[in-house]
């Protein structure tokens, strides 16, 4: 018991780091924000440091409820780091705009958020699942509609909310299926139910299981709250949305796909395939027509989610591992562009969302505008930025696996998704310039876009190396 | 060679110029791209005068494994030598040729053409399957924007026509690199060239490569994007698009799809030979109707490429030694010409052929030089073009009369096209006020032209020196693809042998005394 209580030590630490700050928010009031934000960054530090004990490497805790392994601590890794950066971009965001300020609140939801992400990729067991995706996905949809007064920020929630629910109750649906069927929860065990022989009914439940977690992840065909609920809700929160949930709702999908479903591989391969190829085309082809920078960012992540998923079709060491990194380096992307996205504010200091304002940015900011860049080439998987290398890895993990048709499939419709990333660089280049963005002059928000710009940069190829070696590990940690 | 790694300075040379020019003021910057490109080329004339002819195929080897999956590998062999020294002599020129031309946002400008030689030096070298790959597809990012920020009226078209359309044609080429890598087991070329693949494999490979290439060489029916790219293009832009840019597809089939892929190139060579030979008669009756000058160099570009294209699929040395000085006299004369058209361009503000007129008159000097190019382009004797038309159409002969003599039809055309636009461009008589007005060239612009013509007569008159550094290399790509090398069409019959020379004498007498009978 002792060395279960180890191994969830980062879940202790957030979990009580969250019900602490909340008393403090509680008595503290609005005042105490900014206080409540730092330490929230430092509980997620903490958490990080408490990543270095058995929680990495101590293996299973609470008789297999709990995986305490390199995948899990690599994806937590990548949760606190979006969850710390979701944080600090917060308070200038709020104070500038009109509307409600920023309330202590925030920083302790994307606490409690975090410790639902954490427990969802060391997950061994349906109900933990579930459980923390429940945790993350409640407190997300209070920070969807964390604007109060703005409607659309209220329809944001209220969606996300709904469709949710709804994912839930067929992921439910699944899980009940899966144990009727195989007689428990235990990923361990349903992996041996699948590998035992064919039943109708554990394949009914596997296609179910995966529709709920292909809405959490956002892939076609169960993406459409993403671009809704990405343009409604406040820019920080979609930033947040974008990156820490993406990658723990990645990380389990591929836990239940090879720990409990590894058997049936054959199986989920052709949801996954499908998923995937959807993804990459409708993501690319639907983002064509939009004018909201933020809604055409949901649009590119659906899209590079069938890229992650691509990688995960492989089924192989080697595909878990390029998932792994296809995830760290479209955080670092995602995180960039929407930063960049919170330096668009208009003379008045409102936010604007319309690429239209973007116009002639290489001339007013042309830092900012060459940081853009690089980012929108970078999610277009162009060399030499490193999302071509992470494209490179998933694709090359397809190829490996035999799943050639997948490969020249999924790489020639990257082309299309190329198209929108190049009409972004386009207005930024080669219009007039639209009037110029209010300067914000904060220091953290210019560093934080200049480590997310350097490191997709071709000096980011020095992290390939170090990279590759640790996704192996974490992957390894699968199989 | 020495341990001193001269191929990665020569990348970080423009990479740190580029970088250090967006932070001065323009004229620093036109100041910073002129010096590092001059310091490239003397490496690169360093780099020449070192290449051990006859010594090991790759030279001025390094290789470093920093980045997990690809390592750091760079290399050259002749064929890259020549193709890196054609980069970096007419880098210098186009920053002169920018100039003045140039006026708005040139710390981006000279950036991006920094950027740009940095990429082809490495496309070049990479010695390694996915790093050529980077530098080979990374080209395009700055060519995208020197053309949508300096181009012409329809540049944002162009710019989008020119990414997408080579895009398209590159991704495929990556799938098909995935495959080898695992095949294989490696990302080394030098090993993936001696690596056998699989026959019915070979195919498909070469397929996808093709796909590639052809477009970025450009071959006929997917070179429509060339045309746009060049006349929307600011001068310098297509000089290093015609120049170097276009020598990419033909050094891809150069070292990748023969030597990696013989049968199935083998197996293609009627595909290379029809649309190359179309793409001559095509595109050379499309110059023939230009009336924007740019346009109809770029549509010669597409019929002199073609030439390198049989030639290479030819198989033999006579092909392949051709073509590669064809690739080299067209990156001089096309950038020359191109240049050429830019010179009168900044004083007209107009490509349109029919502005101008009795050029020779006011501008003598200039006429002198278009003269020189347009001879060059055409392939005259004495000039590096013919050198390389003639070896090329000398090569593809040996395999395929009809095709040579269709493609021979393009040296004809050529000829047509080019003097018909020099016609009309220099002689005649001077009758407009605006044209009469054009001062004749300045020294920049005698500076810019000067090494170009030298170098093109050089290369017509003495090509030995361009074809050494390649010898080896072509000989041993020629024993790669012997073994399916295509029979020629030709099917020549062993004549009746001249009588030996030690019975000379006595073969004469008893002729006669045949006669008597």
């Amino acid at each position: 018991m002792n060395a279960s209580i180890l191994m969830v030590l980062p879940e202790l630490v957030l979990t009580a780091g969250a019900l602490i700050l909340m008393l403090a928010a509680a008595w503290g009031g609005q005042a105490s924000t900014k206080a409540i934000s730092w330490t929230s960054v430092a509980v997620l530090i903490g958490a990080g440091i408490a990543l270095c004990g058995p929680s990495s490497s101590g293996g299973e805790a609470f008789d297999g409820l709990y995986r305490a392994d390199a995948f899990a601590a690599f994806s937590k890794v990548l949760i606190y780091i979006a969850a710390g950066v979701a944080i600090i971009i917060a308070p200038r965001f709020f104070q500038q705009t009109s509307g409600d300020d920023l309330r202590p609140e925030y920083p302790v939801l994307i606490l409690l958020s975090a410790i639902g992400m954490g427990m969802m990729v060391s997950a061994g067991d349906l109900l933990t699942l579930y459980v923390g995706l429940e945790l993350q996905s409640l407190a997300a949809y209070v920070l969807a509609s964390f604007m109060r007064r703005d409607t659309r920020s209220a329809e944001a929630g209220l969606k996300y909310f709904v469709l949710g629910a709804l994912a839930s109750g067929i992921l439910l649906y699944g899980i009940s299926l899966v144990y009727g069927f195989s007689g428990t929860t235990l990923f361990s065990l349903i992996a041996e139910a699948y590998g035992a022989g064919h039943s109708l009914g554990l394949t009914f439940g596997l296609v179910f299981v995966f529709a709920g977690l292909a809405f959490k992840i956002s892939a076609v065909p169960f993406h459409m709250w993403t671009p809704d609920v990405y343009e409604g809700a406040p820019t920080p929160v979609t930033t947040f949305f974008a990156s820490a949930p993406k990658v723990a709702a990645m990380a389990l999908a591929v836990r239940v796909a090879v720990e409990a479903m590894g058997p049936a591989t054959d199986q989920w391969r052709q949801i996954v395939i499908f998923a995937s190829l959807a993804s990459i085309i409708f993501g690319a082809v639907a983002a064509i027509g939009q004018t909201n920078v933020k809604r055409l960012l949901a649009y590119s992540s659906i899209n590079n989610v069938g890229f992650a998923l691509v990688g995960l079709a492989a089924g192989t060491e080697q595909g878990v591992a390029a998932v792994l990194f296809y995830m760290t380096v479209y955080i670092v992307m995602t995180l960039g562009s929407f930063i960049v996205v919170l330096q668009m504010r208009d003379a008045a200091g409102e936010p604007v969302e319309t690429i239209a304002s973007l116009s002639g940015l290489s001339r007013s900011r042309p830092g900012l505008a060459l940081a853009m860049m690089i980012f929108m080439l970078s999610l277009a998987g162009i060399p030499p930025l490193l999302g071509f290398n992470a494209k490179l890895a998933v694709f090359d993990a397809a190829v490996n696996a035999g799943l050639f048709p997948l490969a020249v499939a999924g790489f020639v419709a990257s082309v299309i998704g190329t198209y929108y990333y190049l009409r972004v660089i386009k207005v930024m280049y080669f219009d007039d310039p639209a009037p110029e963005f209010q300067r914000s002059g904060s220091v953290v928000e210019g560093g934080l876009i200049t480590v997310a710009a350097v490191f997709v940069s071709p000096v980011g190829w020095l992290m390939l190396a170090p990279l590759g070696v640790w996704t192996m590990t974490a992957a390894k940690a699968l199989f | 060679m020495s341990g001193f790694p001269i191929l990665s300075l020569m990348l970080a040379i423009p990479a740190i110029a580029a970088v250090a020019c967006l932070f001065v003021s323009a004229n620093n910057a036109r100041w910073i791209a002129l010096i590092a490109t001059l310091v490239d080329l003397l490496l690169g004339i360093y780099l020449w005068a070192q290449f051990d002819i006859g010594g090991p195929q790759w030279q001025f080897v390094e290789n470093m494994p920093l980045f997990g999956k690809f390592g750091w590998a760079l290399g050259i062999d002749g064929f890259a030598l020549m193709l890196i020294m054609l980069s970096v002599f007419l880098m210098p020129i186009c920053i002169g040729a920018s100039w003045i031309a140039i006026e708005k946002r040139v710390q981006e400008y000279m950036a991006a053409f920094l950027v740009t030689e940095l990429l082809m030096i490495g496309t070049f070298a990479a010695q390694d399957l996915f790093l050529f790959y980077i530098f080979f597809e990374a080209g395009l990012i700055p060519m995208y924007l020197i053309i949508g920020i300096w181009g012409g009226a329809n540049r944002i078209y162009a710019s989008y026509k020119f990414f997408l359309y080579t895009l398209l044609g590159s991704v495929l080429m990556f799938v098909a690199m995935l495959w080898m890598a695992q095949y294989a087991g490696t990302t080394d070329i030098p090993t993936l060239l001696n690596t056998d693949f699989p026959a019915h494999a070979q195919t498909w490979l070469w397929l996808a490569f093709f796909a590639s290439f052809a477009v970025k060489m450009p071959m006929w029916p997917v070179h429509t994007w060339l045309p746009d790219a060049h006349v929307q293009a600011p001068t310098a832009g297509s000089v290093i698009l015609a120049g170097v840019l276009l020598k990419l597809g033909g050094y891809g089939f150069l070292r990748f799809s023969l030597p990696m892929f013989p049968e199935a190139s083998a197996q293609f060579v009627w595909l290379i030979f029809g649309l190359s030979a179309v793409a001559v008669i095509y595109t050379s009756l499309v110059a023939l109707v230009q009336s924007d000058m740019k346009k109809l160099i770029a549509y010669s570009s597409v019929a002199h490429m073609a030439i390198v294209t049989i030639g290479l699929f030819a198989f033999n040395r006579q092909g392949i030694e051709g073509a590669m000085i064809v690739m080299l006299s067209h990156g001089l004369a096309s950038a020359a010409l191109f240049l050429c058209v830019g010179i009168i361009y900044d004083r007209l503000h107009t490509r349109e052929i029919n502005r101008y007129g009795g050029l020779a008159i006011n501008m003598p000097k200039y006429a002198l030089f278009f003269m020189l190019f347009t001879m060059a382009s055409v392939g005259l004797p004495g000039t590096s073009g013919f050198v390389g038309e003639f070896l090329s159409l000398a090569g593809t002969y040996k395999v395929s009369t009809t095709i040579t003599l269709l493609c021979t039809t393009g040296i004809i055309l050529g000829a047509a096209y080019m003097l018909y636009l020099y016609r009309r461009v220099v002689f005649g008589d001077l009758t407009k006020d605006d044209v009469r007005a054009m001062p004749d060239l300045s020294l920049r612009e005698v500076a810019l032209l000067a090494p170009i013509a030298a170098v093109i007569l050089w290369m017509g008159v003495y090509p030995e020196s361009f074809l050494a550094p390649m010898r080896g290399d072509v000989a041993t790509l020629e024993a790669r693809i012997a073994r399916a090398a295509p029979a020629g069409d030709s099917l020549p019959t062993a004549g009746k042998p001249v009588a030996p020379a030690a019975h000379h004498g006595a073969a004469a007498p008893s002729a006669a005394h045949g006669e008597a009978h």
